[in-house]
């Protein structure tokens, strides 16, 4: 998920060309204050008029307890974004009064439902309430760590190595797999070392999250490369899945590969490899139906 | 019997030849370092101007190896029009930003007439609005060589500027002495003034003791050497742009050109290249330099402006030779000085279509950039969308002429401006010699190359329509208003065979 500022027509125009999985137009803290009513105008306008492709939409709306929020969703629903980031989320309160108001707008235009949801976990509160966050509407797609702020009220600072963002990442996950939502963590904002921030995505692969957050296009390719599955991962996957094409078209529910056993785990988990294959550009969509 | 005198006496008479005569011959015995001093070449600029019998009329010549920092046309010009010279015409290899004193000369009457590769700054700005009656005539840097070479551009007195010179005038763009103030390395493009000009003045800011050898102007070819304090500022023979760019498009924009090399079929051992100078050029060669690495590639020669980047490359074994008509940094300028292997050629060795030797005849690949492309794959690099001439042909249709695969990488975009256009304001390299355009969009392949489209899609690579691209550019940003252009002729574009190409019209404010 790249981050675009939303006061920036140049990069709004050609963010998707770098191709990234999904971009996050700004509202928030990358616009000031004075410039709230015309960043929404533009976020609006780039919405409707650019061809962003397959690339999925996020817009990152003011918080509702501020003058902006409303209209930020009320301008964003109607241009038809994919999903609303609420910032700085502590409770599940927080996303139900969003979804009042989203659906308030999609009762207006006719399509109730279209609009979801993911909420930024960037307090202590928020991370006790991760999992009750994630499950607090069924709008609700992601969530998703945002260091700065989560840092700064721990009373704590960022590290290199991010020990203090441990318990905070490890629970963002357990709670989006609990609510069966994708889990995204936060950005990296040195440019100038791609060495930590590989080391970075590693980790949080590892740690189960389905994506990173980042600043810039150039941090798409580490990102790619080290979520990519390998060639032999990708083999196997595709050896399954069509193994079980064949046996549904037989009727038969359990199916052997290669002498072992397929069942719906490792149904789901090839899957997911095919499914990043295809999002680290290794594999097309028409090369796998 | 005849005596041998007789015989010699009636010898010298059949042949139309004196008799030898050794009376009154001296041998000079000084030390000879010491007559150096003395050589009948050195003399004042104004000295040398005076000697060459440059009159009104006729037509001088630069070279533009120091380009933004060069110093010898403004020193030269202001000199004739302190002479009081008119109606002269310049002929130099390129005109810079640099150049805008030119303007006085030329509201002054001094000089009536210029040719070049291209035109910057001011002085560009001021012609492209009408400062001049006569149009300027463009020409690339291997029709310019072909042009002085068969007479079509004759020149009277060429003023070559040279890190250093014997007082014999052997001469060179670097200087091996201590005393050396500036490098610009490679002289290729005054290498054909230097052969074919009636006279040649050679300025430089480091005389150096005969013989300055390894030398790459002749004292056979020079007439006069005059010293200077200063004949350029090599900090900006690389003008900036040999930065590692960190623009995602630039990195973008090198990827998909690198992918469109390593896929087109050429990407062999022994292959040849060049390429630009610019940020999307030279991340591209970075991608390529890995490619070889990974595959156990070599190249066989890299052409044209040399960058440090080849330079390493070639150090790293990567590339066997490199060809340069014009050094594009500082590093590339030293490695000419220092390698053998690293040659020196002239504009016609590089890029004359006539001659079968040019090396723009044995090159593969070439990543050329563009200020618009329009759907019939034609380039435009000299005038900018508002009508301002703010470019140089350089070598750009010499090298998609000649070479296997020429290949332009050009935002869609710059900013409001749209690069992929119906029809570019000026034809600067015709669509018929550019195989594949590389857009952030996507990839046009000339459609007189199915065979590399095919190779490039089984590749994956993103191949589209060039009119998809032009559709594309114009959704997003509307259709430009037409350019005012008035009907006066301010510019002509020579193809490089001779022949006229497209012309250039005033534009109006």
């Amino acid at each position: 998920m790249m981050f675009v500022p939303g006061n920036n027509p140049g990069m709004m125009a050609d963010a998707h060309i770098y191709g990234p999985d999904s971009i996050m137009l700004d509202l928030e803290d990358s616009v000031t204050m004075a410039e709230k009513d015309a960043a929404r105008l533009l976020v609006y306008n780039a919405l409707k008029t650019i061809d962003y492709g397959d690339t999925e939409m996020v817009v990152r709306i003011n918080p509702l307890n501020t003058p902006y929020g409303r209209k930020d969703i009320e301008a964003v629903v109607k241009a038809g974004v994919d999903v609303i980031r609420m910032p700085k989320t502590e409770t599940a309160e927080e996303v139900k009064e969003v979804e009042a108001e989203i659906e308030k707008v999609e009762r207006e235009l006719g399509c109730v439902g279209r609009t979801k949801i993911m909420a930024a976990i960037e307090s202590a509160l928020g991370v006790v309430n991760a999992y009750a966050i994630a499950t607090a509407s069924p709008r609700m797609m992601g969530i998703a760590l945002g260091a700065e702020d989560y840092t700064a009220n721990l009373k704590t600072q960022h590290t290199p190595d991010g020990d203090e963002l441990r318990l905070a990442r490890e629970t963002i996950v357990v709670a989006a797999r609990a609510a069966g939502i994708d889990a995204l963590d936060t950005v990296y904002s040195n440019l100038n070392d791609m060495e930590t921030f590989r080391r970075e995505v590693e980790l949080i692969k590892t740690l189960g999250f389905d994506g990173k957050s980042i600043i810039n296009p150039r941090q798409i390719e580490v990102v790619n490369e080290v979520f990519a599955p390998t060639e032999k991962a990708i083999d196997k996957a595709l050896t399954i899945l069509e193994a079980i094409k064949e046996a549904e078209a037989k009727g038969s529910g359990v199916i052997a590969v290669n002498g072992k056993m397929v069942d719906r785990p490792v149904v789901i988990r090839a899957q997911r490899t095919i499914d990043l294959a295809i999002a680290s550009g290794i594999l097309k969509k028409e090369d796998v139906i | 019997m005849k005596t041998r005198e007789q015989l010699t006496a009636q010898a010298a008479e059949r042949m139309g030849k004196p008799v030898y005569d050794d009376a009154n011959r001296a041998k000079a015995t000084e030390q000879k370092l010491d007559i150096q001093k003395n050589s009948p070449k050195l003399a004042t600029l104004e000295e040398a101007i005076r000697k060459s019998g440059l009159k009104d009329g006729d037509t001088i010549s630069f070279h533009h190896h120091f380009r933004a920092g060069d110093k010898v046309v403004n020193m030269v010009v202001d000199k004739l029009a302190e002479m009081g010279f008119k109606n002269l015409h310049v002929a130099a290899s390129s005109l810079q930003d640099v150049h805008a004193p030119l303007i006085e000369h030329i509201k002054n009457g001094v000089v009536t007439k210029i040719s070049t590769s291209g035109l910057r700054g001011d002085l560009a700005k001021e012609i492209s609005m009408g400062l001049m009656d006569e149009p300027v005539v463009f020409r690339s840097h291997g029709g310019r060589g072909s042009a002085i070479a068969n007479g079509d551009l004759h020149i009277d007195v060429a003023f070559i500027g040279a890190s250093s010179s014997d007082p014999l005038g052997n001469a060179c763009g670097y200087s091996r002495s201590e005393n050396a103030k500036s490098i610009c390395g490679s002289l290729g493009y005054a290498l054909p003034d230097a052969r074919y000009a009636d006279k040649v003045v050679i300025l430089t800011d480091d005389l150096v003791p005969y013989p300055n050898t390894p030398n790459s102007v002749s004292e056979h070819d020079v007439d006069y050497v005059v010293e200077v304090d200063s004949v350029g500022d090599s900090s900006k023979i690389s003008s900036g742009a040999i930065r590692d760019t960190k623009n995602p498009r630039d990195i973008l924009l090198a990827q998909q050109a690198a992918k469109v090399i390593l896929n087109s079929g050429y990407f062999k051992p022994g292959f040849s290249i060049q390429t630009g100078s610019g940020g999307a050029s030279l991340a591209a060669v970075k991608f390529i330099r890995q490619a070889m690495i990974d595959q156990g590639i070599k190249a066989s020669f890299a052409l044209g402006g040399i960058t440090a980047h080849m330079v390493k490359m070639h150090e790293e074994g990567l590339i066997d030779r490199l060809i340069d008509v014009q050094s594009f940094d500082k590093v590339a300028a030293e490695s000419l000085k220092n390698d053998p292997m690293h040659k020196e050629v002239s504009a016609c060795e590089y890029a004359s279509a006539d001659e079968p030797g040019s090396a723009t005849h044995y090159l593969d690949i070439v990543i050329l950039s563009a200020l618009e492309a329009d759907v019939d794959f034609n380039v435009n690099v000299l005038v900018g969308s508002d009508g301002i001439i703010r470019g140089a042909i350089g070598g750009h249709p010499d090298t998609a002429a000649d070479s296997a695969l020429s290949i332009i990488v050009c935002p869609l975009l710059r900013g409001r401006i749209p690069c992929i256009v119906d029809k570019v304001t000026t034809l600067i390299t015709p669509g018929s010699t550019v195989d594949v355009i590389v857009t952030e969009y996507g990839i046009a392949v000339n459609p007189r190359r199915p065979e590399l489209a095919e190779r490039l899609k089984a590749a994956g690579l993103n191949v589209v329509d060039i009119n998809w691209l032009k559709d594309k550019a114009l959704s997003i940003i509307g259709t430009p208003d037409p350019l005012p252009f008035g009907d006066k002729v301010v510019g002509i574009v020579m193809n490089r065979d001779g022949s006229v190409q497209d012309t250039i019209l005033n534009i109006i404010e």
